[in-house]
């Protein structure tokens, strides 16, 4: 996850969770800088995939806040594209109309939602209520206490 | 404040993300995160034990840290006593945190493999996810030991929650991926297929991604997957949005797991089961019927969750390559594609048409677009999407619209993106050659290219149009009469120089009739570009220089002026002076008869594959031969060329060998060819007496053959040593021609005398091998070396080796000594990179008894993987990467190129450590190509 706010400052979260992103032996920081600067140098009407290296980028916007995964060539680009889109409803449906905020001050849970999503590269779950019962749950508990 | 309130918020966390967040500048920054650091490295340190919630606090803020790029050293060791804690979110602390910062090999692994095999019991499913999570994340070699034999269990097991199911299944893939060797099939894959009827949905999706890695390794064992992967999808397809609930998305039903279906399939060939294929077939008609029916949804998520399915649809559809009606429906959707205005569809359209071009039943279908892709390459706004274009009409391209699209594609290219201007030139340059039925149409488009685009047109590409005009007689008048139009030009690249040079030189006569083109007029305007242009393209010129001398006897005088100039004769260059001295010196000595003959009109190339594909190839994919190896071999080449047989009688050489000038350069084989061709072409009147002609002499020892194996692996090195005499090896290989450099050393301080050398191809072989060489010098001074040079040509495998016989006086006393030559069969492969499924494919085709050859035997030498690896790339095959499921065998393939056939081969080598042994298996379209392999591999390991 990027955000282009506060001028450029960059903001990278949980998206290294795909192991396909993670390139082996590169200084983690260039690889990030790297894709970081592929991708907002990209205008609105050019296309959401772009090849970078030997990955292909697959990125949506929402307002300052781009969501970057590397996939291989044997991943479907448009179901990646609503993959993203799920994940950020899921977000909005835990946080009730999610901010950038959230995403930061709630990293831990933003992590747990995209585990329970999205496990080594492959889908575990896209249905919305199964994704958020840990986290239901773990609220449930605390309440309890 | 946002939303922290849920559960428990961490107030100290909070804190520092908002201190961080309020920091102006990046330096700010770096001192607030150092402080934090230095706080939480005494909070660890000190005496006081932290309480489980401090710890989580901790630990998160160092996580906080690492997400900002900042490296983290330290905390490990809390993280993990986080581990053990009952708490889930202290847990959960713990496992991201190892998920994230621990690599896989650290020492702490043990450690952490606890706390997993403890949750991994503890039958809290929440626990067991977090565990299962963490092995998928960290993935090492010590996990799968410790727990590959455990998750299949638990994912098969009947009382395991859905949710741990998942995990489990992905976990197992995750260690399936990274040490195939430790998860054991067993009982357990026959029910882990049967996981695609699972109730749940969430089960299949994640189990499919296990079953899809499975099935491409081992397609037989899972072969079931594809009748319950078809009626899934069937379910799936055919349902009513509202039947699949929560897994439907924006009226989509189960989009991911579709995709994740239909790309199974794509492990597969066509159903066999009649009913199968017909239930797919239907859905895909549905799936591409669906596309047309109005949308459900006005939302962009909608339409591309359908699209995705689609797209993944028209994958499945073009793999079969069997369906010509499904494909041309494919096709005519991607075609309404083009046209859409969401930028995304286009571009995936393009690039799925470009697989369809390739097959025989939609390439028709696919060219009907031609119009519409063109458009794309001119006015689409998106560089990546202008590309595709740019693929499609490549792929699209036939003899009946390579005129147009060469065009297009010309035109395109004066505003091509830097970027992708030297694949396209490239493109231009093959198709232009592919489909080429005039050759004055070849010409134009290649000079047009160079024109347009010179500083992208690499060496491959001008190489090939000279080849190409100096094999084919009826253009080579239009060539010369073309470039010398083009050279008119005020500023005309300098590979329109090179071009111009070579044509002219060659068949410059052919349009010296016109007094627009005369012969002098032809010298001054390439003499007018010479100064502007580099070292190489200036040698080049001399040689077309001395050639024009022989052309046109009126220019002699003119150019002997030239040459004999300081700035030629007296050139810094090495290279150029050394031209200019001899071309001076051959103008003014030899006769008409003798240059005439040295600088006789070059010999056709032999027709071969486009090295220009080659090229292509190489930049799509990893290259068969790393550049830098390619280059070393050249220079050294270069240099023994040079050494010893440097004189006027190199001229028709060195004049070929202009367009090389530089050892680093390929020339398209016209530096192996050129010796070969072009020498016996001269040899009539002025090589008299230097090939030897002697003919096979019977050995007078016997045969010692002690360094022929050492060479199998290898091209260089020593052959031979005894107290008087060393022989060198060095040879290098292209195609199915050879040159080997033998070094004689003298290593005493005596002269040999009569020192005679004579090669000879015993019985069969003569039949098999043609090797030419020049005899040496007979005498051979105390430390003094000679050189000997064979050029050797493969006409047919072989299986026997060349000896080579030496006789020599020292002291009086005759010394006889006979070797074998290591000249083996897999000195002509080429190697051959290819897919993991290729070279399945290519292994079951080569299945004949006979084809193979098979031999197990003991280790003689070390089994570390590194030297196994050098000695297989030194075989001369391309070694495979990622092929074989067990990562400690090997695999290879090449071809092995003779002048008759080529023999296709493919090698697997198993080692087994323990018992050091090894498995050799060869699998070639020729027998004895096999059985010969085998016999000299299997002394090399």
């Amino acid at each position: 996850m990027i955000s282009s706010h506060d001028s450029l400052r960059l903001f990278l979260a949980a998206a290294d969770n795909d192991d396909k992103v993670r390139v082996d032996g590169e200084p983690r920081a260039a690889l990030e800088a790297d894709v970081v600067r592929c991708c907002l140098s990209r205008k609105k009407e050019q296309c959401s995939f772009v090849d970078h290296r030997d990955v292909r980028l697959v990125y949506r916007q929402y307002a300052a806040l781009y969501i970057v995964v590397g996939v291989t060539d044997t991943e479907n680009e448009l179901s990646i594209y609503e993959l993203i889109h799920n994940f950020v409803e899921v977000l909005d449906k835990y946080f009730s109309r999610v901010s950038e905020l959230d995403i930061m001050f709630n990293l831990e849970r933003v992590h747990v939602i995209l585990d329970e999503m999205i496990q080594n590269g492959h889908v575990v779950e896209t249905n919305k209520s199964r994704v958020l019962a840990p986290l239901h749950a773990l609220t449930k508990m605390a309440d309890a206490s | 404040m946002p939303a922290v309130s849920k559960g428990d918020g961490m107030r100290g966390l909070a804190v520092f993300i908002s201190d961080i967040r309020n920091c102006k500048s990046k330096e700010a920054e770096i001192k607030r995160i150092n402080k934090e650091l230095a706080n939480i490295r005494s909070k660890f340190k000190g005496d006081k034990a932290l309480d489980g919630y401090s710890k989580k606090k901790y630990v998160c803020k160092l996580l906080f840290i690492f997400l900002l790029g900042h490296d983290i050293d330290f905390g490990h060791m809390e993280a993990v006593n986080l581990l053990s804690s009952n708490k889930y979110t202290e847990k959960q602390i713990g496992y991201l945190f190892i998920s994230v910062l621990v690599n896989s090999n650290s020492e702490l692994i043990r450690l952490i493999n606890n706390a997993i095999k403890n949750d991994l019991s503890s039958r809290n499913p929440t626990f067991m996810c977090l565990a299962l999570h963490c092995i998928a994340n960290v993935g090492s070699r010590e996990m799968a030991e410790a727990f590959a034999s455990e998750i299949p269990r638990i994912l098969v097991a009947g009382d395991t929650m859905d949710s741990v199911k998942q995990s489990a299944a992905l976990c197992l893939l995750r260690l399936y991926k990274t040490s195939p060797d430790l998860v054991l099939m067993g009982e357990w894959t026959s029910r882990v297929v049967h996981l695609l009827n699972d109730q749940h949905m969430g089960v299949v999706t994640a189990a499919i991604s296990l079953i899809t890695c499975l099935s491409q390794k081992n397609p037989d064992e899972f072969k079931t997957c594809v009748s319950l992967a078809v009626s899934r999808l069937s379910r799936i397809v055919s349902s009513a949005s509202t039947d699949l609930q929560d897994y439907t998305y924006y009226f989509v039903p189960a989009p991911w797991l579709s995709c994740k279906l239909l790309r199974l399939l794509q492990c597969y060939p066509p159903p066999e089961d009649g009913a199968v294929k017909g239930r797919l077939v239907e859905c895909l008609e549905t799936i591409l019927n669906k596309a047309q029916e109005p949308p459900k949804s006005k939302k962009v998520q909608h339409s591309n969750a359908k699209n995705a399915i689609l797209f993944e649809a028209i994958s499945l559809i073009i793999h079969y390559d069997s369906e010509p009606n499904l494909l041309v429906r494919a096709c005519n959707q991607l075609g309404q594609f083009l046209q859409h205005r969401e930028t995304n569809l286009r571009y995936l359209a393009l690039e799925s048409m470009c697989t369809l071009a390739s097959s025989e039943f939609s390439h028709e279908a696919v060219k009907t677009h031609i119009e519409t892709v063109i458009n794309a390459l001119k006015t689409e706004r998106d560089v990546s999407v202008r590309q595709r274009a740019a693929d499609l009409l490549y792929a699209m391209c036939d003899r009946s619209n390579a005129k147009q699209i060469v065009a297009e594609m010309l035109s395109y290219l004066e505003t091509a993106d830097y970027s992708i201007r030297e694949e396209m030139v490239l493109k231009v340059a093959i198709l232009a050659e592919k489909y080429a039925v005039d050759y004055s149409w070849y010409v134009d488009t290649i000079l047009n290219l160079i024109r347009i685009a010179g500083d992208y047109v690499s060496e491959e590409v001008w190489y090939r149009v000279i080849q190409i005009v100096i094999n084919r007689d009826d253009v080579q008048g239009y060539a010369a009469k073309t470039v010398f139009e083009a050279l008119q030009a005020p500023a005309c690249h300098e590979n329109m120089v090179k071009v111009g040079g070579y044509i002219l030189g060659e068949f410059g006569n052919l349009i010296a009739g016109d007094p627009r083109s005369s012969p002098l007029v032809q010298f001054n305007l390439l003499h007018s570009k010479f100064h502007l242009c580099s070292v190489p393209t200036r040698a080049l010129l001399l040689s077309a220089y001395i050639k024009f001398i022989n052309l046109f006897p009126e220019t002699k005088a003119t150019i002997q002026e030239v040459l004999r100039c300081d700035s030629q004769i007296r050139n810094s260059d090495v290279e150029l002076q050394q031209r200019a001295v001899e071309y001076l010196k051959l103008s003014s000595i030899a006769s008409t008869d003798v240059l005439a003959t040295v600088l006789e009109e070059m010999p056709p190339f032999p027709e071969r594959e486009s090295s220009i594909l080659a090229k292509l190839k190489k930049k799509k994919g990893p290259g068969a031969i790393s550049v830098t190896e390619l280059e070393d071999s050249k220079r050294e080449g270069g240099e023994l060329n040079g050494g010893s047989d440097r004189g006027p009688d190199t001229a028709a050489m060195s004049a070929s060998n202009a367009s090389t000038p530089s050892p680093s350069a390929d020339l398209l084989g016209i530096r192996s060819a050129a010796p070969i061709n072009a020498a016996p072409a001269g040899a009539g009147s002025l090589l008299v007496d230097v090939f030897s002609e002697a003919g096979p002499a019977a050995p007078s020892t016997a045969v010692n053959d002690d360094g022929f194996l050492r060479f199998v692996c290898k091209n260089n090195g020593v052959l031979f040593e005894n107290q008087l005499l060393q022989i060198g090896i060095k040879s290098e290989y292209r195609q199915n021609l050879g040159r080997m450099y033998l070094f004689y050393g003298n290593k005493t301080s005596v002269q040999f005398a009569s020192f005679t050398t004579n090669v000879s191809c015993p019985g069969e072989l003569q039949l098999n091998l043609n090797v030419q060489t020049k005899q040496v010098e007979p005498l051979v001074e105390g430390g003094a070396q000679i050189q000997q040079v064979l050029n050797i040509e493969c006409l047919t495998d072989f299986s026997d080796a060349p000896l080579l016989n030496i006789k020599f006086r020292y002291g009086g006393a005759l010394q006889n000594l006979t070797l074998k030559l290591p000249v083996t069969i897999n000195k002509f492969f080429q190697p051959t990179e290819m897919a993991s499924h290729d070279f399945f494919q290519r292994w079951k085709q080569l299945s004949q008894p006979q084809q193979e050859a098979q031999k197990i035997f003991k280790a003689n030498h070390s089994m570390d993987t590194e030297v196994l690896k050098a000695k297989l790339l030194g075989l001369g095959t391309a070694l495979l990467d990622n092929v074989d499921p067990n990562p400690e065998n090997f695999v290879c393939a090449g071809v092995i190129q003779t002048k008759s056939q080529q023999v296709g081969c493919l090698l697997r080598l198993e080692p087994n450590a323990q018992a050091q042994m090894y498995r050799l298996t060869l699998r070639c379209s020729k027998d004895s190509v096999s059985q010969r392999l085998c016999e000299l591999l299997a002394q090399q390991f």
